[in-house]
């Protein structure tokens, strides 16, 4: 297990040897083994295909597993299928509402799927509905919401159950960045508050900014698992774009650092990640050459995942 | 809930056992049926005017206008006659489209995934959706014969054979409809069924005439239709007269129920049709 981890004895979600066959012959997971501690922020990244989707989707008791067994806090998906769904609350990937419903029916019924009694269903529906910025559109029928709003609504029905173990599955995909901003404030207050979450996504700033730990899945294999700064730290070069004034004449050369320029005011550095850059701006300045701005070139988590899963394609291909 | 009180919540999750989970498994049914009796009156005119529509169409033209010069049937008008077997055609319709266009709609807009994803049994889930589709089914059923009732004057000969045979009935086709929709991978395969079985079973069942007028074989080939069966029963508990005795009906419906029920649960619990 990663080294970050919250300390429970009891795993929130253990992970065991699980593969998926479909009927097509399609082997969408290869036997991934996986832990994740109680009150963790968990992202589980995986190119399109990897087999996210469908390991959520065995969780979440929406795909037969082939072989092997997931046991969330303890229970395992193969004996107490309910046991397990009484945990969790899923956000999936589709919308997957009745568009002819309202936001507060939706989720007054899900209460009602797990048991949980009108007179209590009705408070907490209102609740989530206001915390999410949606209680507005409470009472008009679904279709009718925005694409944002609709993840929003996918995410108060899930907390319906008030679950043990949230599973996100691109919940922000689509979404613009305030209301995915708003969105990050709120699962994350959730899980401050004890709640576990596994989050899979495609913007890969959001899983390094929410997730400690992380595990990347590909051609349904588990590719790495392990604490999201002891991820980080394995990149050793990182690129800046800088944009600078003076860059008239030759391109300047500087120990360590590769230049490329790609205008007359931008220019690409690429450095070890243990270079200093207080000696880039000293060299650039004693060249005649200011910089005004800076920013990565991209992300860093995004540099890993695609070096990573470049790995395993060119593994899987030799 | 404030973050302590919702740790407290989460340090002491409830275990479903017993009483608990009977309670829990109780607000689940009511929760399915309820939704589905919404539907229904939500779209009130796709559900309760048609029928209500055809069958007035029914009664004039065959009860009136044709019924009029066929005579009596088993010391009943015409009209008298066929309207336990129109009022159990109307719910026996009703029964199988609304289940089959609520489930296969669920499966098509994929929101049966709230059911999946939710901790209740399968018995739950069904028992929900059959409780849906039966109601609707009364409902017709009572439009029906309320309209029948402007054209003619009935009186019940036998109460509890007429309800139980409605609810046996409607329960019968509600699971059939049930089972079509989880086969069902587009919006052809649920109106299939209905036009090319459950259409021929049900004119050929005995709505409109006694099978004792036809001579063999097609009599004892009409005996194979189970439709026959809900039909005379229900006949008999309004009319006093049916073409088959009561007590083969029920045995007939009764094992339909349980058949379709155990065919249903088992294909729920597989995931047939609903996951991969």
């Amino acid at each position: 297990m990663s080294d970050a981890t919250p300390s429970s004895a009891l795993p929130a979600l253990e992970v065991e040897t699980l593969r998926k066959t479909y009927s097509n012959g399609v082997q969408a997971l290869k036997g991934v083994s996986l832990k994740v501690a109680q009150g963790d922020f968990f992202a589980l990244l995986g190119p399109n295909g990897a087999g996210k989707s469908t390991l959520i989707g065995i969780l979440s008791s929406l795909v037969n597993p082939t072989s092997g067994d997931a046991r969330v806090f303890g229970i395992s998906v193969n004996r107490d299928r309910g046991g397990v769904m009484r945990q969790i609350g899923l956000v999936p990937q589709e919308i997957n509402f009745n568009q002819f419903e309202t936001p507060f029916e939706i989720c007054v019924n899900v209460a009602g799927f797990y048991g949980i009694p009108r007179e209590l269903a009705k408070p907490r529906a209102e609740k989530y509905l206001r915390e999410l910025r949606i209680w507005d559109k409470a009472h008009q029928p679904t279709r009718m919401m925005s694409g944002g709003m609709k993840r929003r609504l996918m995410i108060a029905r899930a907390m319906m159950n008030e679950p043990r173990l949230l599973i996100l599955d691109e919940p922000t995909a689509g979404v613009d960045i305030e209301i995915r901003r708003s969105m990050w404030q709120f699962i994350s207050g959730i899980n401050r508050a004890g709640t576990t979450v596994i989050l899979t996504t495609h913007y890969l700033e959001e899983a390094e900014q929410l997730c400690r730990n992380i595990a990347i899945i590909d051609h349904g294999e588990i590719v790495e698992d392990t604490s999201m700064r002891r991820l980080l730290s394995k990149l050793d070069v990182q690129s800046f774009v800088l944009d600078v004034t003076g860059l008239d004449g030759k391109l300047p050369e500087l120990d360590g650092v590769k230049l490329t320029r790609i205008d007359g005011q931008t220019l690409e550095a690429e450095m070890p990640s243990t270079h200093n850059l207080n000696a880039l701006f000293a060299g650039l300045t004693a060249q005649g050459i200011t910089v005004t701005s800076m920013r990565n070139k991209t992300n860093r988590l995004e540099e890993l995942f695609v070096r990573l899963v470049d790995r395993n394609d060119h593994g899987a291909a030799a | 809930m404030n973050d302590s009180s919702r740790n407290a919540a989460i340090a002491t999750a409830p275990t479903f056992r017993g009483a608990t989970r009977l309670r829990a498994n109780a607000v689940a049914l009511a929760t399915i049926t309820r939704r589905e009796v919404r539907r229904v009156l939500r779209i009130w005119t796709q559900t309760l005017v048609p029928p209500a529509i055809t069958m007035m169409l029914y009664f004039v033209i065959f009860g009136k206008i044709i019924g009029s010069r066929v005579g009596s049937m088993q010391g009943f008008t015409y009209m008298q006659y066929i309207v336990p077997g129109l009022v159990m055609m109307s719910i026996i319709n009703n029964c199988y489209s609304n289940i089959t266009s609520s489930f296969f709609g669920s499966k098509f807009g994929r929101y049966v995934e709230e059911l999946l994803a939710s901790p209740m049994p399968s018995w739950v889930v069904l028992t929900g959706y059959v409780a849906g589709a039966v109601l609707r089914g009364l409902l017709v059923g009572i439009i029906v014969l309320g309209i029948a009732l402007f054209f003619t004057s009935l009186h019940v000969a036998h109460p509890l054979v007429a309800i139980t045979t409605v609810i046996l009935g409607a329960t019968i086709f509600a699971l059939a409809g049930f089972i079509n929709a989880m086969f069902a991978k587009r919006f052809d395969d649920i109106a299939i069924v209905p036009t090319f079985v459950l259409a021929p079973l049900t004119y050929l069942g005995g709505v409109f005439y006694s099978v004792n007028m036809l001579g063999t074989p097609w009599r004892e080939i009409s005996l194979a239709n189970p439709i026959l069966y809900m039909v005379n029963a229900f006949r008999f508990g309004i009319l006093g007269v049916a073409d088959v005795s009561v007590w083969v009906a029920y045995v007939v419906m009764l094992a339909f129920v349980l058949g379709l029920g155990a065919f249903a649960l088992w294909l729920l619990h597989k995931g047939v049709g609903l996951r991969s």
